[in-house]
Formats: C-alpha cells, sequence, structure tokens
C-alpha cells in the first residue's frame, strides 16, 4: 500500500466508508475508543454496517450514537449487556439488530489470525457450550478444540495514543487493548492519535503498530 | 457462622502461592486483591492488557485509559505491562496463568461451570472473557454462596444453565464450605456454620470428608 494519509479532519480520515462494510472499532469500555472517528462516521452516513467491537456501545454517544441511527445491521462482541447498553438493548429486544457474541479472546484471535494470514484455528475456548454448537471440533493430544475462522474488516477504527508522520502507532496503557489486532486485521486501517510527531521522534524499540498497517492518521 | 464475601475473599486469597500469576473475575473475586499478603511478588493479571495491576485509583489518580476488565480506574505497580488484547488471551490459553477466581451460577460435581448466561428467553447474552479465563487458567478458582436466595443449590450434579466450560472448576469457596473437585468426586476441605451431613442432606451431589 501507499504512504498513510495524514488527514486534516475526522471527516477526510472516514471519507469513502461503503454502505454493508464490516467495520472493526477499538476500545474497551470508553478506553480506547475512536469516538470523535465515529462520530464522523455518524456524519458521513454509511448504514448496513457489521461492526466488531468488545462491547455494543455505553450511553448515548460513540458507538451507541452509531446503533441509535439504525446505521447497524450487526454487531459482532463479546459483551454486549452492560448498565448503560440501553441503546443496543433496545434494538436487540426489538429484533432490529442481529447479534454475534463471541468469546473475548476468540474476537481477539480471530481478527489475529485474519492480520496474519491464518485460513483457521484450532481453539479450547468454548468447547462443550453453546458458543460451540454446530463447530468442527478435533480432539489434539487429548485436548479437544474448535474451529475458528478469522474476521476481517473493510475498515479498522483505532484510537492511539501517538504517531509519527509514516503512521507507525504507540498506544496509552490500558487503552492499547484491541487497537493493535484491529490494526492487522482492516484492510482500511484508520487511527484517531492524540498527536502526530516528526518522524524519528518515536522510538523504534517501542512502536506496537508498525506504519505498514496504518492507512490513515488523524489528530484528534 | 457462615461466611461474608470478605471472609470468602481471604480464604481464597490464603490459597494462592507466593509469585503466581493471577486474574481476579469481575464482581466479587475482586475482593480477593484486598487479601493477598503485599510482600508474595503475587501477580494481577487483566484481561484488558495488563500485568502487576495495581489497587484501584482514587482522585487524582483516576485515568480513563487505565482501567480494570470491569472498566475500573485502577492504578499501576512498579514492574506492570501493558499489551494488547490477543497477547493477554494468549497467556491464559498458553498456560501462563496461575490462577482464575470466578463468580458462579452453577458448578457441577464434574467441575462443569455456568457463569455468563441466565438462558432465560429475553436475556441479552454476553460473555466476556469468561470461556476463555475457564479453559486457559492453570486452576480455576470459584468463589460463590452455596445456595441462591431461594435456597436452590449452586453445586449441583450436573448444570442446567448454559455452560461456560467443561470440567474447568478445581475449587469452590463457599460462604457453608470450601470445596475441591477431583477425579474421585467433590471433597469437602472445610465447612463454616454448617456440619457435614446437613450439607450433603442439602445437597444432591455425593460429597467426600478430607482426610
Amino acid at each position: 500500500m501507499s504512504a498513510v494519509k495524514i488527514c486534516d479532519s475526522t471527516a477526510e480520515a472516514v471519507a469513502g466508508i461503503e454502505d454493508g462494510s464490516t467495520i472493526l472499532i477499538g476500545g474497551f469500555g470508553l478506553a480506547g475508543m475512536p469516538v470523535q472517528l465515529i462520530d464522523a462516521l455518524i456524519e458521513q452516513g454509511a448504514t448496513d454496517l457489521t461492526v466488531v467491537s468488545n462491547n455494543a456501545g455505553n450511553g448515548d454517544t460513540g458507538l451507541a450514537a452509531l446503533l441509535a441511527k439504525g446505521r447497524v445491521r450487526k454487531v459482532i462482541c463479546s459483551f454486549p449487556r452492560q448498565s448503560d447498553s440501553w441503546v443496543f438493548d433496545g434494538l436487540y429486544r426489538a429484533g432490529k439488530i442481529e447479534l454475534e457474541v463471541v468469546p473475548q479472546g476468540n474476537l481477539a484471535e480471530r481478527m489475529r489470525a485474519a492480520g496474519a494470514g491464518i485460513g483457521a484455528f484450532y481453539c479450547p475456548t468454548a468447547v462443550g457450550t453453546p458458543l460451540a454448537e454446530g463447530k468442527e471440533t478435533r480432539e489434539i493430544d487429548g485436548r479437544t478444540y474448535v474451529l475458528e475462522f478469522p474476521i476481517k474488516g473493510d475498515v479498522a477504527l483505532i484510537g492511539a495514543y501517538r504517531s509519527d508522520r509514516m503512521g507507525n502507532l504507540v498506544y496509552r496503557k490500558t487503552a492499547r487493548n484491541f487497537g493493535p489486532v484491529m490494526a492487522t486485521a482492516g484492510r482500511t486501517v484508520i487511527a484517531q492519535v492524540t498527536e502526530i510527531v516528526d518522524t524519528g521522534r518515536l522510538d523504534p524499540e517501542v512502536i506496537v503498530t508498525p506504519s505498514i498497517y496504518v492507512d490513515r492518521v488523524v489528530a484528534v | 457462622m457462615s461466611l461474608n464475601k470478605h471472609e470468602m475473599a481471604a480464604l481464597v486469597a490464603r490459597d494462592i502461592e507466593a509469585g503466581s500469576f493471577v486474574n481476579l473475575g469481575i464482581g466479587q473475586p475482586t475482593l480477593v486483591a484486598d487479601h493477598l499478603p503485599a510482600d508474595a511478588g503475587i501477580v494481577l493479571h487483566t484481561e484488558n492488557g495488563m500485568l502487576n495491576m495495581g489497587p484501584a485509583a482514587t482522585g487524582d489518580q483516576i485515568d480513563p485509559d487505565l482501567i480494570n476488565a470491569g472498566k475500573v480506574p485502577v492504578t499501576e505497580l512498579p514492574g506492570s505491562a501493558y499489551f494488547h488484547h490477543a497477547d493477554s488471551f494468549a497467556m491464559m490459553r498458553g498456560g501462563h496463568l496461575d490462577v482464575c477466581v470466578l463468580g458462579a451460577f452453577q458448578v457441577s460435581a464434574r467441575g462443569d461451570l455456568a457463569n455468563w448466561h441466565t438462558g432465560e428467553p429475553d436475556a441479552i447474552p454476553a460473555v466476556g472473557g469468561a470461556m476463555d479465563l475457564a479453559v486457559g487458567a492453570k486452576s480455576v478458582y470459584v468463589m460463590m454462596t452455596l445456595f441462591t436466595k431461594v435456597g436452590t443449590p449452586k453445586l449441583v450434579p450436573d448444570c442446567t444453565y448454559p455452560l461456560t466450560g467443561l470440567g474447568c472448576v478445581n475449587r469452590i469457596y463457599t460462604d457453608l464450605a470450601t470445596f475441591v473437585i477431583t477425579a474421585g468426586g467433590v471433597v469437602v476441605r472445610e465447612t463454616f456454620g454448617i456440619s457435614f451431613d446437613e450439607l450433603s442432606a442439602r445437597l444432591a451431589v455425593p460429597l467426600r470428608e478430607a482426610e
């Protein structure tokens, strides 16, 4: 891919996202959640989306606001039900949104597999539970595993801490969470950061997401 | 006397070996942290990407980028490390995490765990990291009341709630007794305010007394 695009606005950063896209959205609760990119996506107007994220929105802002606008057809997540997930809860109970619940580690590993070119993998998580029903299993060295398939994104929206002008990313504390994995699994990876620094200012030893994965960066 | 949740947490903490890497589940298991000896070198893991997590943050310490799996603001300790979600769960499944402590709706006599979904038709399923922890940690300890509020046992011959994991629970810490799940069945280690015979009468699970 070509060099990263440093965007002047979040609108520019989310331009061209198509209806029907699968969008990976980083964050665990609000830590690492790319709220300004989601707001821009709401303005941009893409609809019939599949959203992959750990949660299904909190309160009335960010992902919850995207859901409330009716833009999301399906949510793939590990933990939709929270004390402040009333937007998702209402849509789900009204049958207006599809839900695929995935164990949190499988969610991460399925995206890791997508980003690493793995066709599928055998995983011990969920064996014997409703979340493994209908899935292929295999016994390896006396233990049962479930066959899990990658989750790829057309787009990944992630929140990082700093970027340089090449798109190398560093994160901050537990806001790292799904960001580095989603950055590998999205075809177009869009990062919002608090600061864009000159190339060479980030210590190469501490870069978590190398620029090869990143397509657009915007400072918010 | 039966135990309160703090006394149960203290019992769990007593059984965690010095130097262990430990994940404490959301809810009551987080109380275990209050009872771990400061000099035991026990390292807490939180599945949202941190090792050597410190206590809950207060006042100026609160940082929205530093939270635990329950989304509560926490603190760093010297030697903390951050990592992404795929690494965090690889640590569990890869056999690097010594102990996890989880709550439960039900545990079966074979150590099957049900703790993620009531199975009620209008309930919205939400699993989080429970299934990954159940199969990943080397030892899985459950902390729960032994009976529901209406008196139904939570240690059962077979779970009726949707399962989280098969045969994964090693020990159960309850308000009335502690149990070890062994290949030979359920062993009662200690009882609190109830006799072994009374416990046996109230549970449909065959019990053995610890030797």
